[in-house]
């Protein structure tokens, strides 16, 4: 049978692999550039870069929760070295989604600003995950993570809540043709419900 | 004595070669089938992806000048000193469901839609019961160009020139009876010609409604065209409502059935939405939507640096319309 544990990539191999997702990462970025040169954003250019910036970062933080399923699934854990990078990514992405919102679309008007996200709970929602991703980038150093040692795992364990916190918002956005926000929960729900099974799996084992 | 050492390796843990030598084999095919992957998963998923390969101008886009010309219309003051929004726009970014629920795909999938012949039924609180067709209603009194604002509830706007006839003439044609309070639009429903209605996303045939005084009152007209040209179908060819002092989603397009009723009729987005969705839906930037800021608006057509404007009450329009809510108590009937 085939043992996938054989089929670790060499160092060479994984940095070539770290190369090209890097380089995957900045597509939708150079494609807004390139779009917007073209004058091609749409007639509400804002609110499609707006989108795109705000989906992207949603679809990588998936990519992101899928790399320890596949671990349990399928028992292949080189992937995982791919998790800091992706995870900042997602972070570069949703720092565009807000700066557009904050910059073009608000104009830096603080007190519209302040007033839309109070009254609005699709609005808070995603301004309450962006504001927990923070902590989770800047302690995505090694260093940080010597310093807080078991406390870096219950800290970057936050990214559950920030993903579920994402896929509301994405959801609210959409006024009734729910499939697309549908699909994120839906991927979401299984990305979570394989730790879970896996976690309910080990306590039993541990017991007998 | 000769003590025999377990193998350190059971044979069957042992990779094969062949297996050994796939392992850059397997490692391309899966590093290659996960970009894939998530390639097509993103390609399916992304709205402005969608949006950009569908957004080629010259595929979609009828240019101005490519629809028939509506001759003899008379100009009038409405929206002096208002900066119009590109034809483009207009015609490439709509909220038309029965075509599909992106603001692009109306313009994509109403290509093939027919808008002529087109008869317009009347009935319920009438005298009696009769229809129009299309080419009468271009007869029926004389076409105004009217330049409205119209702002939609999801916070953009647009300026456009319509070509219609004041909503008032038409009623009177009609002829309702005593009887009659309310006015209710039915648009077609048709899942051969609108793809959008095989999604039950509302409830088909999209209706909407006015009290009778708002129907009658002189902003409101059924517009034909817009830009001196016949309606482009994404827009709700070849005959729909505007009322400017109400959000975008009260101007039902591709209309049936004019039926006039005593009591206040269930609209679509009633339906679907009743906390979101009033009867009324007069632009009011003081009363907040669940989902999206009431009080500032972004107008189509500016650049990416334009920023916001304020929206106002009735859409601009409080003048002309105020007296038409006076005693009501707007924030509960939204």
């Amino acid at each position: 049978m085939l043992n996938l544990n054989n089929l670790v990539p060499s160092k060479k191999q994984l940095s070539w692999i770290k190369s090209f997702v890097f380089l995957f990462c900045l597509i939708p970025v150079l494609r807004l550039f390139y779009l917007g040169l073209q004058d091609n954003l749409s007639a509400n250019p804002i609110e499609f870069i707006e989108r795109s910036t705000g989906f992207w970062t949603l679809l990588i933080l998936l990519v992101t929760l899928s790399l320890t399923p596949i671990r349990l699934l399928a028992g292949i854990a080189w992937q995982i070295q791919l998790r800091r990078m992706l995870g900042l990514f997602m972070f570069f992405y949703a720092c565009l989604h807000i700066s557009v919102y904050l910059w073009l679309d608000y104009s830096f008007v603080w007190a519209d600003i302040t007033k839309d996200i109070i009254k609005h709970p699709r609005i808070l929602v995603g301004f309450a995950a962006f504001v927990l991703t923070i902590p989770l980038a800047i302690t995505s150093n090694n260093a940080m993570m010597k310093l807080l040692r078991q406390r870096w795992k219950q800290l970057h364990q936050l990214v559950y809540f920030i993903a579920i916190l994402g896929v509301i918002h994405f959801w609210w956005l959409v006024k009734k043709d729910i499939r697309e926000p549908l699909l994120f929960a839906l991927i979401l729900a299984a990305l979570l419900g394989i730790r879970i099974y896996y976690k309910i799996l080990a306590k039993q084992r541990r017991v007998k | 004595m000769i003590i025999k050492s377990k193998p350190d390796i059971i044979p069957s843990e042992i990779t094969p070669k062949e297996v050994f030598d796939n392992r850059r084999e397997f490692i391309r095919k899966a590093g290659l089938g996960l970009i894939t992957g998530i390639a097509a998963t993103a390609s399916l998923l992304e709205n402005p992806l969608k949006a950009a390969t569908l957004n080629d101008k010259s595929i979609i886009i009828k240019p101005p000048g490519a629809h028939p010309k509506i001759a003899g219309y008379a100009k009038t003051i409405y929206g002096a000193g208002e900066k119009l929004t590109p034809y483009e726009d207009i015609s490439t970014y709509n909220n038309y469901y029965e075509f599909g629920t992106d603001k692009n795909e109306p313009a994509l999938n109403s290509k093939l839609f027919k808008a002529r012949p087109w008869t317009i039924s009347i009935e319920g609180e009438v005298k009696k019961n009769k229809t129009i067709s299309i080419d009468d209603i271009y007869k029926l009194a004389p076409l105004e160009e009217r330049i409205y604002r119209m702002r939609c509830v999801e916070g953009w706007s647009m300026v456009i020139p319509w070509i219609g006839l004041p909503l008032a003439q038409l009623i009177k044609w009609a002829e309702p009876n005593a009887n009659a309070k309310y006015v209710e639009f039915i648009s077609l429903a048709d899942t051969q010609q609108m793809p959008g209605q095989n999604l039950q996303v509302l409830d088909w045939p999209y209706t909407e409604g006015l009290r009778l005084d708002e129907a009658m009152h002189p902003l409101s007209i059924m517009a034909v065209g817009l830009y001196g040209e016949q309606l482009p179908n994404q827009n709700g060819a070849p005959m729909r409502l505007v009322t400017p002092w109400k959000y975008g989603f009260k101007g039902v397009k591709g209309i049936v059935k004019i039926r006039f009723t005593e009591k206040m009729p269930l609209t679509s987005w009633m339906k679907a939405g009743p906390s979101e969705y009033g009867f009324y839906a007069n632009v009011n930037p003081l009363v907040e939507h669940p989902r999206w800021t009431q009080s500032s608006e972004r107008r189509i057509g500016g650049s990416l640096f334009s920023g916001r404007i304020k929206t106002q009450m009735f859409n601009g329009y409080a003048e002309q319309v105020g007296q038409l809510y006076a005693g009501l108590d707007l924030r509960k009937n939204f």
